[in-house]
């Protein structure tokens, strides 16, 4: 494959061929991918901008730069790896690192372009992403020089509050008929009749009735359709679709739109993709790349990656160890029926049918799961016990956190509810045109929790500068059906 | 190198630093940026800005992590389950991180994120900061300091090697190169004359959160005037209807009822002065915090006396930090700030939550008296 973009020096081209020549002999399936190698200060910068070279300015970036650039002068952390899933791949190499390093961020980013390639979830992304956010940094730099700093920045501060309120699957469902072309001319309201003899006709049928009925059939017909039909969970897209924006209003919340739905995914798959990557690297390093000189500091920077500090959540360690389990047990025939009803302990732990299933298996993970579908398939109850996992939870009267679980079910559940959404609350528009005053109608699905209240009524008053009409919000708080109301100036709330 | 991230990274900052985008002041987490560890060393969390958004409240808080443990087994109370590594971000995560340094570097910090100017020494005659002592000689300096006696020592010295000097006629000349002069070097005197006066109400309407408002804003008072000044005393006083001198220990865990009766304090505070601290040769710096609640309009007037006749003449400044209180009619600061509407030398702030020590500080010191 050429490399006509690529500006690395001779010796790590000649690496980066070496060991995308060994991950395309394990099957690997990568577009080209261009490294690039950066000093510690613009590592930062694009980290700060997710990766991408160029952005529209926003504080929000200087806040992630002045984290990233206070953590390395502290020696908190380093930015590891870097890669942009577009098409051909771009991935950042920091300079001065170790050859043994370069080599192991090499073979990491190689698994996340095999990932961003061909698992399903990324399938409907934009792969031109680097040309569209410089083309999103444009718009956003034209819409400043025309209308000041303050007052876009502050409305893209407003889209950001807003930013979570899509509609992760929707690339991937028609949730909504395309709009039926309205009939010509609809038939006349036929009012059922009950069957009745002809001489009993007026008597079960009564005229009046029948009359009476028409005319209210007719009036639903007749009544404006209730927007959106179906609750909406793409509140962003009913908003460019129905909120009185300004022309460069409507530009940047599409921009903000577009860029969350780009970065879904990744948050969607962010234990399955590392792991991935973690597991390719790891698999690189060890059977192919390494040289035994270099054996020392790739351990030990590989268990750095790798760490699960106790109370720590790490996607790598987490989504490493998930898809060896996965692979093992695929390879000693560890799935099916006779499996799942065996319950002697001594066989389950000989259990071994030699099928090598396990590399075919985890191929097809990679396919098709995202981090929920993952957990929810693969995590068991012997994982789960093995990996020492547990759930934790805010302890009331303290104010400390602490482990409140170990049991199989209960660990799992918190799992997946955080995987759940994002562990984000779903929101639906409901009515555009709430109590016939344009006023905006969400509801929240409650499913257990309560929504943040101060966080919920800033959230309306940013619905409110994008809507202009008095927002509304369905809840439950503590038990109660609530509804909450801001009309531009006050929040108020009621019972339901 | 100038970095295409300086105007977002500015941004950011002059956000933090209050100076624009008011409406966002709210969403400012500083964390705990107390948290005095050891001796010298202390955590500095980052300050962040989150965004409002649609998410869970207190409830839904709590995750999944790996580890060994009992059920029921503390893990802090930062919420663990946090990334170790960077990946490129495509989220704004909860990063708080904590950073270990010195107080001299935080105070360094302290002084950049607030924009503090440095406390300024004071006139000569009260403060001599560094001294100048003649210690050697140099061959070069101006006239004013010329050796004479070396001068011409080293002139016969020469003439005698020369052999031009005669005995029966005792004449020397000293040569440009004869010349010696006095040379002297800056000696920086130790200090030990800044005085911090602590004041706190600690009465019945005094509650946790208004004492870890003072216990912080306290912290990094004495902190910045600590990098300031060398061998900085701070003396601590709380009060409710009396006062009485207490060690730092006790002032910051002291809880109190009763009532309030301010002029106790500035009585005490102005006795301290004149037994321990004369203001020739102290740089003094009352700090009181208060709810606001006094007893009674004549101990208000009582406290403006003292203040005015005691107090004031002998210090640099007089702080007062008032903090919000639900119990507390908070009366004092207007009190004070009739009774001294023009004088720079008293600072009244009012501190209505955590967010605002920030500013109260910089009300404070940002003066640089």
């Amino acid at each position: 494959m050429p490399h006509r973009k690529s500006q690395l020096p001779e010796s790590l081209l000649d690496i980066q061929r070496s060991i995308e020549e060994h991950a395309r002999g394990f099957g690997l399936d990568f577009w080209e991918t261009s490294f690039e190698v950066l000093d510690y200060k613009r590592m930062q910068e694009v980290a700060a901008f997710g990766g991408f070279p160029v952005r529209y300015p926003h504080w929000r970036f200087g806040m992630e730069f002045d984290h990233l650039s206070k953590s390395h002068i502290y020696g908190l952390s380093q930015i590891y790896e870097m890669v942009i899933n577009n098409n051909p791949a771009y991935a950042y190499l920091l300079e001065g690192n170790s050859m043994v390093d370069q080599k192991m961020v090499m073979a990491h980013v190689l698994g996340h372009v095999d990932f961003f390639k061909n698992n399903y979830y990324f399938s409907k992304t934009n792969r031109q992403m680097l040309d569209n956010m410089a083309n999103h940094a444009t718009r956003i730099r034209r819409h400043i020089e025309r209308h000041g700093l303050d007052k876009v920045e502050s409305f893209i501060d407003v889209c950001l509050s807003l930013d979570n309120l899509i509609d992760p699957m929707s690339p991937f469902i028609v949730r909504h008929e395309t709009v039926q072309p309205e009939e010509k001319d609809p038939p006349p309201v036929e009012v059922p009749r009950l069957r009745a003899k002809s001489y009993m006709e007026k008597f079960i049928n009564p005229p009046d009735y029948i009359d009476e009925r028409r005319r209210k059939l007719q009036e639903e017909r007749e009544k404006p359709k209730r927007n959106p039909p179906e609750p909406e969970r793409d509140v962003l897209l009913f908003l460019l679709q129905n909120a009185p924006l300004e022309s460069w209003e409507r530009d940047v919340l599409e921009i903000v739109r577009d860029e969350s739905y780009y970065f879904a995914p990744q948050r969607q798959t962010k234990i399955l993709n590392e792991g991935w990557a973690a597991y390719w690297h790891s698999k690189l390093m060890t059977e192919r790349i390494l040289d035994a000189s270099e054996l020392i500091d790739y351990a030990d920077h590989n268990a750095g990656v790798l760490a699960a500090a106790p109370g720590q959540f790490n996607p790598y360690k987490v989504g490493i160890s998930l898809l060896r389990y996965v692979e093992e047990r695929w390879d000693k025939g560890r799935f099916g029926k006779e499996w799942n009803e065996c319950d002697d302990y001594d066989t389950r732990r000989m259990w071994d049918k030699s099928l090598g299933l396990g590399r075919k298996k985890i191929f097809e993970v990679r396919k098709l799961y995202n981090d929920l579908t993952f957990i929810d398939e693969f995590f068991t109850e012997d994982f789960c016990y093995e990996n020492q996992f547990f759930s934790f939870a805010r302890n009331a009267s303290s104010g400390n956190y602490e482990i409140d679980a170990r049991e199989f079910k209960k660990v799992k559940n918190k799992l997946l509810y955080q995987l759940t959404n994002f562990g984000e609350p779903f929101i639906l528009v409901e009515d555009s045109n709430h109590d016939n005053r344009g006023e905006l109608l969400l509801r929240h699905r409650h499913e257990g929790v309560d929504l943040h209240l101060d966080h919920s009524r800033a959230t309306m008053a940013s619905l409110h500068r994008v809507w202009h009409r008095p927002i509304c919000l369905q809840t439950i708080v503590e038990g109660k059906a609530r509804q909450l109301r801001f009309d531009g100036t006050e929040h108020s709330e009621r019972a339901l | 190198m100038a970095l295409r991230i300086d105007p977002s990274h500015n941004r950011f900052r002059d956000i933090v630093r209050g100076k624009i985008k008011q409406n966002l002041r709210k969403y400012i987490s500083n964390g705990e940026w107390l948290g005095r560890k050891g001796k010298d060393v202390v955590s500095i969390p980052v300050p962040q800005i989150e965004m409002p958004r649609f998410r869970f409240g207190e409830q839904g808080q709590g995750g999944v992590a790996q580890g060994p443990g009992k059920v029921g087994d503390s893990l802090g109370s930062a919420e663990p389950g946090e990334e170790g590594k960077g990946k490129a971000g495509s989220e704004a995560g909860n990063h708080v991180l904590e950073v270990e340094l010195s107080i001299q570097e935080l105070a360094e910090i302290l002084g950049e994120e607030l924009a503090l100017p440095r406390i300024l020494p004071k006139g000569k005659e009260r403060l001599i900061t560094q001294k100048d002592r003649y210690v050697g000689i140099r061959r070069v300096g101006p006239e004013s300091l010329r050796h004479f006696k070396r001068t011409f020592r080293q002139a016969l010295r020469r003439q005698i090697m020369m052999g031009n000097y005669d005995p029966h006629k005792p004449v020397v000349v000293p040569a440009r190169e004869d010349k010696r002069y006095r040379s002297w070097r800056t000696t920086p005197m130790p200090q030990s004359n800044a005085v911090m006066i602590f004041i706190m109400d600690v009465s019945g309407s005094m509650g946790d959160e208004q004492k870890e408002i003072v216990r912080i804003a306290s912290f990094w008072i004495d902190t910045w005037l600590r990098s300031q000044y060398e061998g900085l005393e701070s003396r601590f006083i709380i009060h409710d209807a009396a006062a009485r001198a207490v060690d730092r220990d006790t002032f910051f865990r002291t809880r109190e009822s009763g009532g309030t009766m301010i002029s106790t304090a500035y009585k005490l505070c102005a006795k301290m002065i004149d037994d321990e601290f004369p203001p020739s040769e102290w740089n003094i710096y009352p700090f009181q915090f208060s709810d606001g609640d006094n007893w009674s309009a004549d101990d208000t007037s009582t406290c403006m006396e003292v203040l005015k006749k005691e107090i004031l003449p002998k210090v640099n400044m007089f702080c007062y930090g008032q903090v919000e209180s639900p119990y507390g009619s908070g009366q004092f600061v207007g009190d004070l700030r009739t009774a001294f509407p023009e004088d720079p030398n008293v600072v009244t702030t009012e501190i209505e939550n955590k967010d605002d020590i920030a500013d109260a500080i910089r009300a404070f010191l940002g003066k640089g008296k």
